[in-house]
């Protein structure tokens, strides 16, 4: 069978991820050092897995609601209220498959062929190929290292034309770590103030940011919930990305016909996951504040150790990975992760494969012990050392 | 700056400007910190963790359960004391519960231990009964594990 003629050319247009080739290569190579990972090194907190293996010591193991656990979807609302001061009701909460599933379902939901939506890169790399399997028409928004990569409502108001249907708001940002403080999303509201342009906020982040105030919700800024559809999941700040557990909320008629989707896709999220949830969310905050105390030392220590080496960082606000500059190494972000993947069997990711405006950067996760971290930074160091010799 | 003392507990060869890029001190703030502890018996010393079976070398540890009778004056503090000087004993700990000290032991042999007890710990005034367990092997020590590589199982991921 010719399965080329067969493919969908959407589904064939979708961009192929070149990285995947590096990655195979460092997944093969002995004794490599990864700093590529983009999920958390703790175990889930072990009262989360135990409600887990509770729930199914007790049999619950059918269907849920499509939407999820009522109780899930009440405990949300309560802790999106606790945490941000958001107030969303169960109605106008879904639960998904990861983060993931809430952002394909959200797109899906209002981008119609032609649709534009503006994506900030360097960014989390799922929006564009989702936009692109509707239809829709990718709009790359490049922010830049001087605006410690944040949105300016400058560059948002030159994006936009008639078509544009939604604006991703991916904050706190994979990979710069670049975190929107309220000041800063305020001119970004003002812009969309009167428009019919939606935004999706992913939020995965929301509970890893350090430096003092915490994280502020852009479905929590004057007149944007309305329009916003915030995604946001147990993956990062629960330790919990194996679960597969994540959530929407947003305006209702928008939930419901995600919800429909979600029914036809997925029927629900896995139920075991779901009960766990409910347990995380009742009794781990002081899980969370431990974790990202943690991450918070290491984020410290790896900056300053970056500086020191000449690779320039500004200070990541958010998520759990650096961005430096590579500049002073003269190479392209692909020839300097190739390079030091060959020279030092250390693994950091092309900051272009988050986008081109990535070019000129690597990211560096540090979720890893200090002990691990330390040895990778030694051997980047010798490896900037050898290529100024 | 408790901080830091959290930070060497982990990690005691951490550097001065590695300490001061987390805290956000100068290094020049943090080696005085460090003297000042020193100085104020707060840090009291510095050790490597070491697998002593891996490294070949045979060592034996017994872990002593020790009754005594309090003194009218002193209760505990002088026999633990005259305990705690024996070269022979790693660590002294005053306990809650069915004993009152236990002992952590370090010898070449099982001989030496048992004979260490029989000829110098018993025999001392207020030592009512000693019971002697020996440690087959270590695991976990000071939050470290021996010998289990930790597993990273996760994969690549953008
Ligand atoms: C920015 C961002 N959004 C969403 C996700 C998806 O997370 P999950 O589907 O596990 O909730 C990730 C995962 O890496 C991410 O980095």
């Amino acid at each position: 069978m010719n399965y080329e003629a067969l493919i969908s050319p959407r589904a064939a247009q979708m961009r192929p991820s070149g990285i995947r080739k590096f990655f195979d290569i460092a997944a093969e190579m002995k004794d490599c050092i990864s700093l590529g990972v983009g999920e958390p090194d703790f175990k889930t907190p072990w009262t989360i897995r135990d409600a887990g293996i509770r729930s199914l010591e007790r049999g619950r193991t059918f269907y849920t609601s499509n939407a999820g656990l009522k109780e899930l979807r009440e405990e949300i609302c309560t802790y999106l209220n606790r945490r941000f001061g958001l107030s969303y009701t169960a109605p106008e909460t879904l639960v998904t498959v990861g983060g993931s599933e809430a952002i394909d379902l959200c797109v899906r939901a209002l981008v119609q062929p032609g649709d534009e939506v503006i994506i900030p890169e360097p960014c989390f790399v799922c929006y564009e190929p989702i936009t692109t399997l509707t239809g829709g028409v990718p709009v790359h928004l490049p922010l830049k290292a001087e605006n410690a990569f944040k949105l300016t409502a400058q560059q948002l108001k030159e994006a936009i034309t008639p078509k544009t249907k939604l604006l991703v708001m991916p904050f706190p940002c994979n990979p710069s770590g670049a975190v929107m403080r309220a000041e800063d999303m305020e001119p970004i509201a003002e812009v969309l103030r009167g428009t019919d342009i939606m935004v999706l906020s992913d939020e995965i982040y929301a509970e890893l940011t350090y430096g003092g105030a915490r994280h502020v919700s852009f479905a929590s800024l004057p007149g944007m919930k309305e329009r916003t559809v915030v995604v946001n999941g147990f993956s990062k700040a629960y330790a919990m990305t194996g679960w597969r557990l994540g959530y929407a909320c947003g305006p209702k008629p928008i939930i419901d016909v995600m919800t429909k989707i979600h029914q036809s896709a997925i029927m629900c999220a896995p139920t075991t996951s779901q009960y766990a949830a409910v347990q995380a969310l009742r009794h781990c905050d002081e899980d969370i504040e431990r974790m990202r105390e943690e991450y918070d030392m290491r984020r410290k220590f790896i900056v300053n150790r970056l500086n020191g080496m000449g690779l320039s960082c500004f200070e990541p606000e958010g998520a759990f990975y650096v961005f430096p500059s590579i500049a002073r190494s003269k190479l392209s972000s692909e020839e300097f992760c190739k390079r030091l993947l060959m020279e030092k069997k250390v693994a950091v990711i092309p900051g272009n494969a988050f986008g081109e405006s990535g070019e000129g950067f690597v990211r560096i996760s540090y979720s890893y012990s200090m002990a691990h971290l330390t040895e990778a930074l030694q051997r980047i160091s010798s490896f900037l050392q050898e290529l100024d010799a | 700056m408790e901080k830091i003392l959290k930070l060497l507990e982990e990690n005691a060869r951490m550097s001065v400007e590695d300490i001061a890029g987390i805290t956000g001190d100068t290094p020049e703030a943090v080696a005085r910190k460090l003297d000042e502890y020193a100085q104020n018996h707060i840090i009291n010393g510095y050790h490597a963790l070491v697998d002593w079976e891996k490294a070949g070398v045979s060592r034996v540890q017994a872990i002593i359960e020790l009754r005594v009778s309090p003194r009218r004056e002193s209760g505990f503090d002088e026999i633990a004391e005259t305990i705690a000087n024996f070269e022979e004993v790693d660590s002294v700990m005053l306990m809650s519960g069915g004993y009152d000290l236990s002992l952590v032991l370090n010898g070449k042999s099982y001989q030496e231990i048992a004979l260490f007890v029989v000829k110098r710990l018993s025999p001392l005034e207020g030592v009512v009964s000693t019971a002697t367990h020996f440690v087959l092997r270590t695991y976990k020590k000071e939050g470290v594990l021996f010998g289990l590589e930790p597993l990273d199982e996760r994969e690549f991921g953008l």
